[in-house]
């Protein structure tokens, strides 16, 4: 085990852990914003750059300063490092260019976006951006892309995290989806608009941290605050059968797997599960699913309600 | 003329050919290592060389090739970086198309000293008749037993193999290139770890550009203390330029570190002066990556010193007054450049080349280069020159790997030095230069 300071608490993590594990472990205010790094999956990290903290002190062995800010995702902690995160100016400033960096090019369309309101976008810009942009540029645009039945593809929105990428590479039998191009042309997106048919192609959703990758069987049918969420399990040959279910009174509007506290998946969920079974009978309710009182899903709050049939109270 | 280590017969057209190259004191080196040294002996002696790097970071060689792991039981690589892209750089294509033996020799020696059997030249894709060039001379190595099973029947081993790149400037950076070498898409990785820990195929690999490799020959051959001698305190041994610009003698040329800058802009021998007899205006001394520097800034440091080529000499004051000999790209600018057109240009070609992995340099370059479309087209505001530098300062030292920072360095620097120009272009509404 070894010991890092993250903003004067002290933490003990095993060895060869990140700076991000450490914060993790810590949690609260301390835990640098995540928008590439997914843990669950291999490789990524390191490319949205939001993550960047100072290291103080290298290590009780080497207690040099690093010259550069580091990304904490995939920096290893060393024993007796201490970091700043909150607690840096220059950490501070680098991630409200960082944020600047990755709105420039993405379009305020909001309000007809799917992910609004559980985007990992919208909670960075509220939390570290500035409220004006300084962009006064033409935003890029692409080609229209069908990427299949299920999943709607929209480049435009893409922040390039790669998780997609990653997820299809790692999770699916075939690399279905890459990038093309270079730089600011670079675009997500199939072998020549092909398909993206594959059991679990669907948790590329849930890995998109923004709207560039949403649910075609859900599309514009609900804003996320207007619909209730709850657990819910089936018997899956497939997968553990653990999801949510974004419900509008009796109708299922959508299916997600579990998210855990730092927006990542918990279990990842065929898409049978998530595209085909949108009725209250396929499912077993276990009950609401606890949604943080930050959040704008939580506006809709329903902690008297058990069950998906029962009425609410009359008041 | 000072010594010539890279240089000397390389007017000789028939240099390129094996018996051509071996008469003139070629492979001799390899002999010499091969019989005599131990593997430990070579990265002695390039240890005691102080030789850097030559691709533009200016690393220590012999640290480098310490840092190799080699505990490991992976096999380990030796990959040659002539994935020459930096505009205003050619000397790599110089020594390539007319003395490909040397660099063959120097990969033999440092192969040697590192315990490598494979080696890689990643080659730019545009450099496709040196391609033929370098394939031809490996074959002849091959033949004459300098490459192959049991090189000169001392038992060490080498296999050389020639990789043509495809066209990406990103692909010079060490950890793309090892992507693209694994047929990849040339994205850079992240670091740590290192190559020398796990490069190539995640075995411990080490890098060097073309003209580090091709310097090799000579230390051996003369000894590491030997060529400590030539230069200028920690910048030891000759440096290829590439000059280009306004000069009247553009051209590739060897220098002595420590070489006066003045001396080799406007002697005969050299740059020979200013084409068209107009005066000097700025110069990008290391590739277009380095800061630019003024006219005054670039003969004379902050103090007044006379400037010289060399690391250290070069990188006088800081980012403040002073640059970086880089890649030894040396563009001459004289009065009638626009150094917005210039700089506009750069920023161009960084945005078409970033790799568009990490949000600062994807969305900062596209960003930067817009924004001096409209300043030298007429519709640049009073704000966007102190825009441009914010930019430039969020993407520096941001991004993983340094294309980030060569995009930003010249733009900094431009503004820092010719700010008078930018608010000009923007009060007369364009650029006035033809």
């Amino acid at each position: 085990m070894i010991k890092v300071t993250i903003d004067n608490i002290e933490v003990e993590v095993e060895e060869g852990s990140t700076i991000l594990e450490a914060a993790r472990k810590i949690g609260g205010k301390v835990v640098p914003p995540t928008m590439c790094y997914y843990s669950k999956l291999r490789d990524t990290g390191g490319k949205c750059r939001t993550c960047l903290v100072k290291v103080a002190k290298g290590s009780a062995k080497d207690p040099r300063p690093m010259p550069k800010l580091v990304v904490a995702c995939s920096t290893p902690a060393q024993d007796g490092m201490v970091v700043e995160n909150t607690l840096s100016q220059e950490v501070i400033e680098a991630r409200k260019g960082v944020v600047e960096f990755l709105l420039t090019n993405h379009p305020l369309e909001c309000p007809i976006c799917d992910q609004a309101g559980e985007c990992d976008l919208q909670d960075l810009s509220y939390g570290f951006g500035e409220g004006e942009s300084r962009y006064e540029e033409e935003r890029r645009r692409f080609g229209y892309n069908d990427i299949g039945p299920y999943i709607k593809i929209n480049n435009e929105r893409c922040i390039l995290c790669y998780r997609c990428v990653y997820l299809s590479a790692q999770l699916t039998d075939k690399r279905l989806l890459g990038v093309l191009f270079r730089g600011d042309y670079a675009e997500i997106s199939t072998y020549i608009n092909a398909a993206v048919e594959n059991d679990f192609s669907g948790n590329v959703i849930d890995v998109c941290p923004v709207g560039a990758l949403t649910d075609r069987s859900s599309r514009f049918k609900s804003r996320v605050w207007f619909t209730k969420p709850y657990d819910a399990h089936r018997d899956c040959p497939k997968c553990a059968g653990k999801v949510v279910l974004w419900a509008k009174g009796d109708e299922v509007i959508r299916i997600t797997a579990r998210k855990d506290e730092f927006g990542e998946v918990e279990d990842f969920i065929c898409n049978e599960c998530r595209f085909e079974k949108k009725q209250v009978s396929d499912w077993v309710i276990d009950g609401p699913r606890h949604i943080k009182r930050q959040s704008v899903i939580s506006l809709n709050h329903y902690e008297t309600i058990n069950k998906l049939k029962e009425t609410p109270p009359k008041d | 003329m000072g010594i010539k280590i890279l240089t000397e017969h390389i007017d000789n057209p028939e240099l390129k050919k094996f018996e051509v190259y071996r008469k003139t004191g070629g492979y001799t080196a390899v002999e010499k290592a091969l019989k005599t040294m131990s593997p430990d002996g070579v990265m002695e002696e390039v240890k005691k060389s102080g030789l850097r790097g030559r691709g533009g970071a200016g690393f220590p060689t012999g640290m480098k090739w310490s840092f190799l792991d080699r505990k490991s039981e992976k096999p380990h690589y030796l990959v040659c970086n002539a994935d020459e892209g930096e505009p205003g750089t050619f000397k790599d294509r110089y020594l390539l198309e007319r003395n490909p033996h040397a660099l063959i020799e120097g990969i033999i020696l440092s192969g040697y000293a590192l315990g490598v059997e494979d080696a890689y030249i990643y080659l730019r894709g545009e450099f496709f008749y040196i391609l033929q060039i370098l394939e031809k001379a490996i074959a002849e190595a091959y033949e004459k037993g300098f490459l192959g099973k049991n090189i000169l029947g001392s038992g060490y081993s080498l296999n050389l193999y020639c990789h043509p790149g495809a066209g990406a400037y990103i692909c010079g950076e060490e950890t793309a290139l090892l992507e693209s070498l694994e047929g990849k898409r040339g994205n850079p990785r992240l670091k740590p770890p290192f190559p020398a820990v796990s490069g190539l195929y995640n075995c411990p690999t080490v890098i060097n550009n073309v003209e580090t490799l091709a310097t090799i020959p000579w230390i051996v051959n003369h000894g590491g203390d030997q060529y400590a001698q030539i230069g200028v305190g920690r910048s030891t041994g000759t440096k290829l330029i590439s000059a280009s610009g306004h000069i009247k003698n553009p051209g590739v040329y060897e220098l002595e570190m420590g070489f006066p800058v003045e001396e080799f802009i406007y002697s005969d021998q050299y740059c020979g002066g200013m084409k068209n007899g107009k005066p000097l205006k700025a110069v990008v001394a290391g590739g277009s990556s380095v800061p630019i520097l003024p006219a005054g800034l670039i003969l004379k440091t902050a103090n007044g010193e006379p400037r010289n080529i060399s690391y250290e000499s070069l990188a006088e004051g800081g980012f403040e007054t002073g640059t970086m000999l880089g890649s030894g790209g040396f563009i001459v600018m004289d009065e009638s450049t626009c150094i917005v057109r210039n700089l506009y240009n750069f920023t161009r070609f960084y945005r078409h080349e970033s790799c568009g992995q990490c949000s600062p340099c994807r969305e900062g370059t596209s960003w930067m280069e817009k924004i001096l479309y409209r300043i030298e087209n007429g519709e640049g505001r009073m704000h966007d020159i102190d825009l441009l530098v914010d930019i430039s300062n969020n993407i520096e030292g941001k991004t993983i790997c340094p294309l980030g920072d060569a995009a930003a360095w010249p733009v900094a620097s431009a503004i820092r030095h010719f700010r008078d120009e930018f608010v000009e272009h923007v009060n007369r509404k364009g650029c006035w230069f033809d």
